[in-house]
């Protein structure tokens, strides 16, 4: 990404042509990355850069083709949500995330596939069918933010932005060998991001590197009053030369790397964590006795904020009705049945359940409760370490034909990704090495709220002093 | 712990979803299994923690009352699935 913008300014390269070039590999697509490709659209934002470029004052993302998960609204682009429900729906207004990028310049080449709302692992319950992994076709990409994480892997496009509630940016990018962040909450606008749990969803950068993710990370960070949990305080530019791991406190959980662990997913994240100590970082063992609640808090906490965000699809004021209906509730109850699919239909579901008379304390407040715990290990943690490292997810790519069917396995999956999203924190995915298959591993690095500064630093002088992430499918 | 067919439709009434038996059964098995995992966090003793809705300890957010633009009536109907006269339509709300 870097390198294209400094072409575009020595004439090497012009933002049409990278365009059309782009678009061409997208129409030659085998792994179904892409529900809308909107190429009108993307070489009219890339004429535009082009004057753009005549400026000094041009950024670093003028000119350069990204893509935008389909839960992020674009005006006059359909954003379906890879839902039936949405599947005709034109926004008329763009995500704040969006509009920076198009103010920056940036050429929005179309909308990429993803789990139904965000509700999956796989990239696998969409309208569109499924993703694959570009790195072995007959696997999964991850999920939910897969069509960005192939759409990158497969070099569609230079940069994407997926969306994390438990998981959604870090294990799509552990899985496909690419960098992805979820910032703190509250660092980027959710203003045009379709709702799934507010109290957890973060829009984030997924690249081919932490500079590239940088990059974008900085372009639409900020905060925006168009979204009531937008945190105002200074954000200041990420250094892209990367940071001094001297004396750099690097925490170690133990419950990371418990049962549950493949041991080749083990033994490349002991050796990316050995890189880094090797860099100067200081290894400390630390505890976060709750984490192994968190896919229990999450999946009640996740549903019953989702339970009552996906009520407004009723059929009324946009997206798909149910024409044989009786009377209005049953309008509501067939269109809601019609448009939903069957994981969204659990997850609704299972959250009404937590949130209903006689259960409410059971479920919906205890699992609150249990996610202050989590997030007080954490506090506890970070005063005596600087950031956290351990494996983004426990397993590598799985096949699509050996899918799991049994949804309490797959919710197993987000084990390690969750704890940031109950916390706020923020959290980076970077490859860290290979399998027995060649499949690629990634390293989960976590910091304190609003230091993706450590993070992103950390990340680029370890991909300075490593290739993983070079080494394509 | 066990789901019955009649809090399956219960709670489905609640979410206004309508089920056809298939899915009461195979929501109801699922439920019962993921409901049956989350028994785990009976074990923590959570006396006097509280609860955390939110990550950050955010305030309400204010703003200047002041008047701006609004988007386009038309660009916002066009996603209705009927509207007549600048209204949209529903059926009948009261039998």
């Amino acid at each position: 990404m870097l390198e294209t913008a400094r072409q575009y300014r020595r004439y090497e390269k012009s933002p049409v042509d990278e365009t059309r070039a782009f678009l061409e590999k997208i129409r030659r697509d085998t792994f179904n990355a892409f529900i809308t490709v909107d190429e009108e659209g993307a070489l009219r934002d890339a004429k535009a850069a082009e004057e753009l470029l005549k400026s000094p004052d041009a950024g670093a993302l003028a000119g350069i083709p990204v893509a935008i998960k389909d839960n992020i609204c674009t005006r006059g682009v359909r954003t379906t949500c890879a839902s039936k429900i949405l599947s005709e729906f034109v926004p008329s207004y763009d995500a704040t995330v969006v509009r920076k990028l198009k103010e920056q310049g940036a050429v929005i080449l179309g909308k990429t596939n993803l789990d139904e709302f965000a509700m999956g692992s796989t990239t696998t319950l969409s309208i569109a069918g499924p993703t694959r992994n570009p790195r072995d076709p007959s696997r999964t990409p991850g999920g939910s933010s897969g069509g960005s994480g192939a759409a990158v892997a497969a070099g569609l496009c230079a940069g994407a932005l997926g969306s994390d509630t438990g998981g959604s940016i870090r294990m799509p990018a552990s899985f496909c060998g690419i960098t992805g962040l979820k910032p703190t909450y509250g660092s980027v606008s959710r203003y045009g991001l379709v709702a799934f749990a507010s109290s957890l969803d973060q829009i984030g950068p997924m690249a081919p590197t932490v500079r590239d993710a940088a990059v974008l990370f900085d372009a639409i960070k900020g905060y925006d009053p168009l979204d009531s949990t937008s945190v105002p305080r200074d954000y200041t530019p990420t250094n892209l030369d990367g940071i001094d791991l001297k004396g750099l406190r690097i925490g170690v959980p133990k419950e990371f790397f418990g049962e549950g662990l493949n041991p080749e997913v083990e033994d490349a994240v002991r050796s990316g964590i050995a890189v880094l100590e090797d860099m100067g970082g200081r290894i400390v063992e630390i505890d976060l006795p709750h984490a192994g609640y968190g896919v229990a808090v999450y999946y009640i906490v996740a549903t019953a904020e989702a339970s009552s965000n996906l009520a407004r699809y009723d059929g009324v004021r946009y997206g798909l009705r149910a024409n044989d209906a009786l009377d209005l509730g049953d309008m509501y109850a067939r269109t809601r049945d019609m448009g939903f699919g069957p994981e969204v239909k659990r997850r609704i579901m299972l959250g009404t359940y937590a949130l209903s008379a006689g259960y409410y304390d059971a479920y919906y407040r205890k699992a609150s409760q249990v996610r202050t715990l989590i997030a007080e290990d954490f506090r506890k943690a970070f005063s005596q370490c600087d950031i956290i490292a351990g494996p983004t997810t426990p397993v590598t790519a799985f096949r699509l034909d050996e899918m799991i069917d049994d949804p309490l396995s797959l919710y197993l999956l987000d084990i390690y990704t969750i704890p940031a999203n109950l916390a706020g924190l923020p959290a980076l995915s970077i490859p860290c090495g290979f399998d027995s298959l060649g499949l690629p591993v990634g390293m989960q690095l976590m910091a304190p709220h609003f230091r993706e500064d450590l993070l992103l630093g950390a990340g680029i002088s370890f991909q300075d002093r490593t290739t993983y992430h070079q080494e394509g499918p | 712990m066990k789901i019955t067919d009649d809090e399956v439709l219960h709670v489905a009434a609640l979410a206004r979803i309508r089920l056809d038996d298939d899915e009461i059964l195979s929501l109801r098995n699922d439920l019962d299994k993921i409901l049956g995992y989350m028994d785990i966090l009976s074990s923590v003793d959570t006396t006097g923690v509280n609860p955390t809705h939110h990550p950050l300890p955010l305030v309400n957010a204010m703003r200047d009352d002041r008047e701006q633009g609004c988007q386009e009536l038309a660009d916002v109907l066009r996603n209705a699935p009927q509207h007549d006269n600048g209204y949209i339509v529903v059926p009948k709300v009261i039998g």
